[in-house]
């Protein structure tokens, strides 16, 4: 254990002919991301709180929580609920309020929920509460898309930067495809999106690009290194070669998020399931798309301009 | 490439040594207060406390700008007898709208104002855009300079009283900063039910000393007679009292407003002193008007409007209506701290409980503490001997980000500890970059130590190119983020600098040590 490495991930000299199943990965990515499209709009994200102006409160009741006991509470204050659920613990009860009509209105909602409850529950604890108007929310909204708008510009200035803009391209195709995978799986899940999913879906745009570019970077080397070798080959043989590596980071991540998943509490384990999900689509996108994609652009641009050049060291 | 010097060894080690004692003040209270203690701060949902996003109402700030331009304007034209149609603040537009009766006077008319403007520009262009047409209409609009200007002042001016105000409720440690252009966020740690604060903020508490016209009956419906107002009494809204609009003393001139108890009835009151300028006014007034009613008006409401029994000259006067220990109380702090430039409403409320913070730090940390041992084991069972200096290097990196996330006084919250975590199940990308591309270059046929040096040079060019790619995506999260993301972004982007420190200096450094050791005829990758 202390000297040579127990397991290997990949034997030595894998030959994977990974671009073989290019137009089935193409296929299959871009059912999966129309069918997430399509979910976006229908059934639609369980939009949390933050995007779409509200508020929730969690409470703590003594004993077990009687639900009937605090719905009844509610409405004979007249408070309009959008939901009142167990979280976590039974003892443990989440409270919904939709977006009230103006700013003044969330506050005396928060008063009136409080109010009510601790009429109704002795003993009654409010761990958590968190009102948003709608002029925060939509700015909130507005703010997460313009992150991930301006990360993907970003990232794909970068790579045409480094490498080619075939690789660019190649990157953020790939990475929208990624991202509205992410989607569909909030809405099938019906995961809370709110703010720490823009986080997560940040992470996994920044995790699924740092897996690329270490594909394109053993592509780029390889082209100056195999002058004649055919591109399809030549992205085969790079995948191979970074293949275990590929696979160990996602596993090191992987085992990062699962205990988030398991053990981070209620708030924390939907990012970190979001996070599983990317994990596996970023790494097999790699592979399965953006390599293709890659392929379908520079299949005769990248290998002539290779070809004649001289100095390997004039294009990075 | 392998080679290191003494010097380069030093510094490397040194700053595996700075990033260790950099976290230190984490661990205990400072023991002397001339230390450098620098923390890392918990987040509000991770010790509980209330966060609040308040609004500075800038309509209002517009509005009332306006209204007392318009007083100005109306004072400037009496002199010269110039009449109007229409003198109008239109807040909306930001403008004020003057339409003369005739149209010749319109060079007068403009005589009269524009000493007004040149007066208000404290700024180099003019507060106020002057446009005349010859039908006899000038257009007053506030310039966007002098906008922007009084929207900052309002925003300050509004912090500042903000902070007075909580500081007189005992709050430790309160955080109150700018956020945009208007708009003030209030963190106040240990406070789960923020509703006392936000009564305190909810009320701007300008109050004023206005006379009482005894001669209009407010109660009998009916117009108010010019330049007076119906204003209903505080604690009974139904009831109305004409005040005049003249303002005769301003809340403004108040030095301090203490609560206490009228000697003779036992019932709450406030006590206020005024200054020498409030002092001279309220004399004055009151000594001209015995025997008739004075109005005590906070934000538009009629606290008491008392009978003046005789000229109070001595600067002290005493608030009664109806008070209870409580509301008496706030008052004199209201009063105390100041008038707020303009109505603030809370648009975002976070609040936690300490029992939900503690639950969130155990739940992140058994996760920490189990997503360390995964990936540890990880490492270890996937590259054995090499594993080990990547996990090596994965303390020291736990270690570093602490480090200088107690130096940028940086704030650990929730989603803060997931990028804790995830960072660390990045960050020894870099290691198994390292570990597969010397692995290659062995099985290339090289010599041990020609493959060390080409498996770090060219697996370097990929650690770069990959972790700025990344590197970018969470900038972007934290200049657009809010709250606790922010957090997140901020460990992320802080581990991935740091990672790729320990992978590129500090595996360099181990391994050259271990090579020079052992001269190995084979490296175990």
């Amino acid at each position: 254990m202390f000297m040579r490495p127990t397991f290997r991930l990949v034997r030595d000299n894998t030959k994977i002919q990974f671009m073989r199943g290019r137009i089935m990965g193409l296929v299959v990515s871009a059912i999966l991301s129309t069918a997430s499209v399509v979910m976006f709009f229908y059934p639609g994200l369980n939009l949390g709180i933050d995007f779409s102006g509200g508020i929730v409160m969690e409470v703590r009741t003594p004993g077990p929580a009687d639900f009937g006991q605090i719905r009844a509470a509610l409405a004979a204050e007249h408070i309009p609920e959008q939901g009142v659920q167990q979280f976590g613990d039974p003892s443990e009860v989440l409270i919904r309020l939709g977006a009230q009509p103006s700013e003044a209105a969330v506050q005396q909602a928060v008063t009136r929920v409080r109010a009510a409850l601790e009429k109704a529950v002795s003993g009654v604890k409010v761990l958590r509460t968190d009102a948003v108007g709608a002029s925060v929310s939509s700015e909130l909204f507005r703010n997460g898309l313009l992150a991930l708008g301006i990360s993907l510009v970003m990232i794909l200035i970068y790579i045409w930067f480094r490498f080619e803009w075939q690789f660019a391209i190649g990157a953020v195709v790939t990475l929208i495809l990624d991202i509205t995978k992410a989607i569909g799986f909030l809405a099938i899940t019906r995961i809370e999106f709110d703010l720490v999913m823009v986080a997560a879906i940040l992470t996994i745009l920044g995790y699924s690009t740092n897996d690329k570019v270490v594909v394109y970077d053993r592509v780029r080397e390889n082209l100056r290194k195999y002058k004649t070798l055919p591109l399809r080959d030549l992205i085969d043989l790079s995948i191979n070669e970074t293949l275990n590596r590929t696979l160990g980071t996602s596993m090191t991540v992987f085992l990062a998020s699962l205990p988030l998943a398991l053990f981070g509490g209620e708030s924390i384990s939907g990012f970190a399931w979001v996070m599983l999900f990317g994990i596996i689509v970023g790494t097999s996108s790699s592979i399965f798309i953006a390599a293709p994609i890659l392929l379908f652009l520079g299949e005769n641009r990248l290998r002539r301009e290779a070809a004649p050049a001289a100095t390997p060291a004039a294009r990075s | 490439m392998m080679y290191f010097t003494p010097l380069k060894t030093a510094v490397i080690l040194g700053l595996c040594l700075l990033g260790t004692i950099l976290c230190i003040p984490n661990l205990f209270p400072a023991p002397a207060p001339w230390l450098p203690w620098r923390q890392v701060h918990l987040g509000l949902d991770l010790r509980g406390g209330s966060y609040l996003l308040l609004e500075v109402d800038m309509k209002a700030v517009v509005k009332e700008r306006l209204d007392s331009m318009v007083d100005a304007v109306r004072q400037a034209l009496r002199p010269g007898a110039i009449f109007y149609q229409t003198l109008e603040a239109q807040p909306d537009q930001n403008r004020i709208l003057l339409k003369l009766r005739d149209p010749a006077r319109l060079d007068a008319a403009l005589a009269a104002i524009r000493p007004l403007i040149a007066a208000e520009g404290r700024a180099s262009t003019p507060e106020f855009d002057v446009a005349s047409s010859p039908d006899g209409t000038i257009v007053l609009t506030l310039s966007p300079v002098a906008l922007n200007a009084r929207a900052l002042g309002a925003v300050q001016q509004s912090i500042e009283i903000v902070r007075r105000r909580i500081d007189e409720t005992g709050v430790v440690d309160p955080q109150i900063t700018q956020q945009g252009e208007t708009r003030i966020v209030v963190q106040l740690p240990g406070i789960s039910d923020p509703n006392r604060i936000k009564e305190l903020l909810g009320k701007t508490a300008h109050m004023t000393f206005q006379l009482v016209d005894e001669t209009a009956n407010p109660n009998a419906g009916g117009v108010p007679p010019p330049g007076v107002d119906f204003l209903p009494m505080q604690d009974n809204p139904n009831q109305k009292i004409a005040v005049r609009r003249r303002v005769d003393v301003d809340g403004g001139d108040l030095t301090d407003a203490r609560a206490g108890t009228n000697p003779q009835t036992g019932e709450w009151v406030v006590n206020f002193t005024f200054n020498s300028i409030g002092a001279r006014r309220f004399g004055d007034v009151t000594r001209a008007n015995v025997n008739h009613r004075f109005a005590i008006v906070l934000d538009g409401k009629v606290i008491s409007a008392p009978v003046i029994r005789e000229p109070i000259t001595g600067g002290r006067g005493q608030i009664s209506g109806s008070f209870t220990a409580q509301s008496a109380n706030d008052l004199s702090v209201l009063l105390r701290a100041g008038a707020l430039p303009a109505p603030l409403t809370v648009v975002e409320e976070r609040s936690v409980g300490p029992e939900l913070g503690a639950d969130s730090i155990r739940a992140g940390a058994i996760s920490l503490a189990v997503g360390f041992v995964l990936v540890i084991g990880f490492m270890a069972t996937f590259y054995g001997l090499f594993g080990w200096f990547a996990n090596i290097c994965l303390v020291v990196n736990l270690v570093l980000m602490l480090g200088i996330m107690s130096v940028l006084q940086a704030t650990l919250t929730l989603p803060g500890m997931a990028g804790i975590l995830l960072t660390l199940g990045m960050a020894v990308d870099a290691n198994i970059l390292i570990n597969e591309r010397i692995r290659e270059e062995q099985r290339l046929g090289r010599p041990p130590l020609s493959a060390l040096e080409h498996g770090f040079t060219r697996a370097y060019n990929t650690i770069f190119d990959s972790n700025v790619a990344a590197f970018l995506a969470h900038v972007m999260l934290f200049i657009f983020g809010s709250g606790p993301v922010r957090g997140f972004a901020v460990t992320i982007t802080v581990g991935i600098a740091t990672s790729m420190f320990t992978a590129w200096m500090l595996t360099r450094l181990l391994v050259s040590r271990w090579y020079i050791e052992r001269r190995p005829q084979l490296l175990p990758v």
